[in-house]
């Protein structure tokens, strides 16, 4: 059995092959997952707001779309991953509760997988799978040996992406 | 600076204690009043604890947990939720009616019963926290989610996580004859209302 290493809220991690890197019950954060195809290198980060620069208290990187998948990429490159090798997988971004007058801040997990979606972009990232969205929560196990991304819900099912 | 829970002073916790149990206390008499039961409690424990945390006290974020969410509006906005396992949950709605007991999800009924309780717990703890205020407070119809612990706690968590890296919770166990009915309430004032919910306290 490979080692499962957990991924908390607002918190990011790396391993290499065959480590697995999960992160449990994912709601309107994202779980972002980058992938070196070559040596097998793959990080986790768990994101729970779009972007450091609207929030004034922006201490932990991890916290945020913008920073967080930054500091896992360097976090990777030190256990010797290439930047032009990673592909992601994303997932999360849900919407827990319903009403009627959408405010911004009911919308935050649209919100996080737009924002996590423009950085990838920028960083030309490509992202190779997604299960985003809906009304309900995810735990994620991301495994290095082979890139498979596993999705677990209540409810809805078991994926691989 | 701005105020969050994370540069609060003592006094200013002890305040926010304070109304945390009056609240809870008077959400009990709410709901004793409703199942017309004698409801018991114990002293709701005030928490306030960092986001890592908060989806252990549950049993972790895994653990199957119903949510019911309020918006908050008025002289301050933020939202209340109002958080149970699964086995409070199915608790509290056979104190009002005979449900499936094995049942894995909640079925209609039953989601709208825990909404109509959580409305009435909900509306009195903010009825009580207006009167110590003197704020005017407006509470949005109930919205219910039944999930993993962590996924629901995101949402409070992310609210808070705006301000600060620590949420503030108040534990409650509501007593009925020998069952015992365990809830979380987690209060979260917007950026700006925190202050304005101190001052009117008098400890700003």
């Amino acid at each position: 059995m490979a080692e499962l290493i957990k991924v908390g809220m607002a918190d990011l991690n790396c391993t290499k092959s065959p480590g697995v890197l999960t992160t449990l019950g994912l709601g309107s954060c994202v779980g972002v997952c980058l992938y070196d195809t070559s040596t097998k290198i793959s990080g986790m980060v768990h994101i729970m707001l779009p972007s450091s620069l609207q929030i004034k208290n922006n201490s932990n990187v991890a916290k945020f779309a913008d920073t967080g998948i930054v500091k896992l990429i360097e976090d990777m490159q030190k256990l010797g991953a290439s930047k032009y090798r990673l592909v992601s997988k994303i997932a999360g971004g849900a919407q827990m509760f319903n009403f009627n007058d959408s405010s911004d801040i009911m919308r935050i997990g649209s919100r996080n997988v737009t924002a996590t979606k423009e950085v990838l972009q920028s960083l030309n990232i490509p992202i190779i799978a997604e299960d985003t969205g809906g009304s309900y929560g995810r735990t994620i196990e991301l495994y290095s040996e082979t890139g498979i991304l596993l999705i677990k819900t209540i409810g809805f099912g078991t994926k691989q992406i | 600076m701005t105020l969050s829970l994370d540069n609060l002073n003592s006094m200013q916790i002890d305040v926010l204690k304070e109304i945390g149990n009056i609240g809870a206390g008077n959400a009990a008499t709410a709901l004793s009043k409703m199942i017309a039961k004698r409801i018991d409690m114990d002293v709701p424990k005030v928490n306030i604890l960092e986001f890592k945390d908060v989806a252990e006290l549950v049993g972790g974020p895994e653990t199957a947990v119903v949510g019911i969410y309020f918006k908050v509006t008025g002289d301050i906005s933020g939202s209340i939720m109002f958080l149970l396992d699964k086995k409070s949950a199915k608790l509290l709605t056979s104190l009002l009616m005979s449900i499936d007991e094995d049942a894995e999800l909640l079925n209609e009924m039953e989601v709208s019963a825990l909404q109509e309780v959580g409305n009435i717990l909900a509306g009195s703890y903010l009825s009580s926290l207006s009167s110590l205020t003197g704020l005017k407070l407006i509470v949005s119809i109930p919205s219910l989610a039944s999930d993993m612990a962590g996924a629901i706690l995101s949402v409070p968590v992310i609210l808070f996580g705006q301000v600060g890296d620590k949420v503030m919770l108040i534990e409650t166990d509501f007593i009925e004859g020998s069952q015992h009915v365990k809830g979380n309430f987690f209060l979260v004032p917007d950026e700006d209302s925190f202050e304005i919910l101190l001052k009117s306290l008098g400890v700003v």
